[in-house]
Order: structure tokens, then C-alpha cells, then sequence
């Protein structure tokens, strides 16, 4: 049974990506959407506590929130996988449940 | 698979309203079924036929109407967060005594226990909001 969390907030403005990464299963994913796509970038504050999750979870990014924020996909973590939104509906239908960090 | 969706944020607000929308239509493109997406909190705004957004902007209540239109799709808002909000169909604007009603083609007011049976009868349930 594994999880599929989405994080739409920037980590840089609320802790919802900590306290997901801190809650979540090994074997769940973690796909940040909208402003939650700021924690997929490398070099940050946070990064280094995404990267130490990333073997024990999977870690994506929206990429047409990427896109839509003019963030280079150069600056992204290599621990992050991009998706689109048939990728994200892909995640919703081959994890057992979704749950929104709202 | 079928799919529920839940939108607690209004339109123009962050981004909930359109995620939601890109994420219901590749979906049923997949060939995922939707029965169903719940209005709920701020996102029951989406449902208001007055907006008028500038002309070269996506136009977030047309969008979801044309979907229900094309695909079936059972818009359903929450009654309770509607009528704080001043969301009426017409149903609702008689019964409170209303000069007006405005809820869009395609939505329709109801309460939780659609919500509920959506949860029940979907495979998934995915929520966007704030």
C-alpha cells in the first residue's frame, strides 16, 4: 500500500514539504506541484533533505509548473523526476491513495 | 479507473481551479473516468456564471462547464459554502427569497453526501486546493 502526496506550497514559505518528507512512508512519492515546485530546485536549503529522502521515496515535479515559474530544468535536483499531467495522473492510479499537503 | 475530485480553492486565487482542470482532462484522455468533481469551501466561486475575466484570459467556469458538457461531468457544489458565499441556483434564490441566481450551465448545488458518495464510489480521490 503506498501513498501518493502532492505539496503545492513553496518550501520557502511554509514547512509542508519538511512535514511531508518527514511523514511519509518508504516506498510513497511525493510529487510537488504549483509553488511546491520550488522544492525540486538543487542548491537550496532544502534540497539536501530532499535528497536524503529520495532513496526511500520517489520524488517528482510537475514540469509545466516548472515551465510556467521559468525555472531552468538545469537547476532542478538530480533526485527529481519530471512529469506531466498524464504522468500525474499516472502517479494518482498506481499508488493506492492521494493525499494533498494542503 | 474512476477518479473523484475535490476543489476548496476559488479561481484566480493560486493555481487549484486549473490544476485541477488539466489534471481531470488528461484523465479522460487516458480514458480514466471522472464521474464527478465537489465544489467545496472557496472553490464553490468556480461555479459563478458572472465572471468575466479579460478576453485573452482562460476563462476557469466556462472551462469546467464545456468538460461537464463534453464529458459528463457532475459538477457538484456545496451547498453550505455556496450560500455564505451568495452562490444561488434558482431552486435557491426562490426558496430564500432572492431577486437573482447565478450558478453556471453544468453546475449543480448539493451537499456533503455527494461528497461522501463520490469517496465511496471512485478509486481515487484527489483533492486541490489552498
Amino acid at each position: 500500500m503506498s501513498t501518493l502526496h502532492t505539496v503545492n506550497k513553496s518550501p520557502f514559505a511554509t514547512r509542508d514539504l519538511q512535514s511531508c518528507l518527514d511523514h511519509c512512508r518508504d516506498g510513497d512519492a511525493v510529487l510537488m506541484i504549483e509553488d511546491g515546485v520550488y522544492g525540486a530546485l538543487a542548491g537550496t536549503a532544502v534540497s539536501d533533505a530532499v535528497s536524503a529522502r529520495a532513496g526511500a521515496l520517489k520524488i517528482y515535479v510537475l514540469t509545466p509548473d516548472v515551465n510556467a515559474r521559468g525555472l531552468p530544468e538545469a537547476r532542478l535536483s538530480d533526485v527529481v523526476t519530471g512529469v506531466d499531467y498524464d504522468g500525474f495522473v499516472d502517479l494518482v492510479t498506481s499508488h493506492d491513495r492521494t493525499q494533498a499537503w494542503l | 479507473m474512476k477518479i473523484g475530485v475535490v476543489i476548496s480553492e476559488g479561481p484566480y486565487t493560486h493555481q487549484a481551479a486549473d490544476t485541477a482542470y488539466h489534471f481531470v482532462k488528461s484523465a479522460l484522455a487516458k480514458g480514466h473516468e471522472v464521474p464527478r468533481v465537489f465544489f467545496y469551501h472557496d472553490g464553490v466561486n468556480v461555479s459563478t456564471r458572472l465572471s468575466i475575466p479579460p478576453q485573452d484570459e482562460r476563462h476557469i467556469q466556462k472551462n469546467w462547464s464545456a468538460l461537464a458538457a463534453e464529458h459528463g461531468v457532475d459538477l457538484v457544489v456545496c451547498i453550505a459554502a455556496a450560500q455564505r458565499r451568495g452562490l444561488l441556483d434558482e431552486n435557491e434564490a426562490t426558496r430564500q427569497g432572492k431577486d437573482a441566481n447565478n450558478i453556471a450551465e453544468g453546475f449543480r448545488i448539493s451537499g456533503l453526501g455527494q461528497l461522501i458518495e463520490m469517496g465511496i464510489q471512485t478509486d481515487r480521490l484527489v483533492m486541490f486546493g489552498d
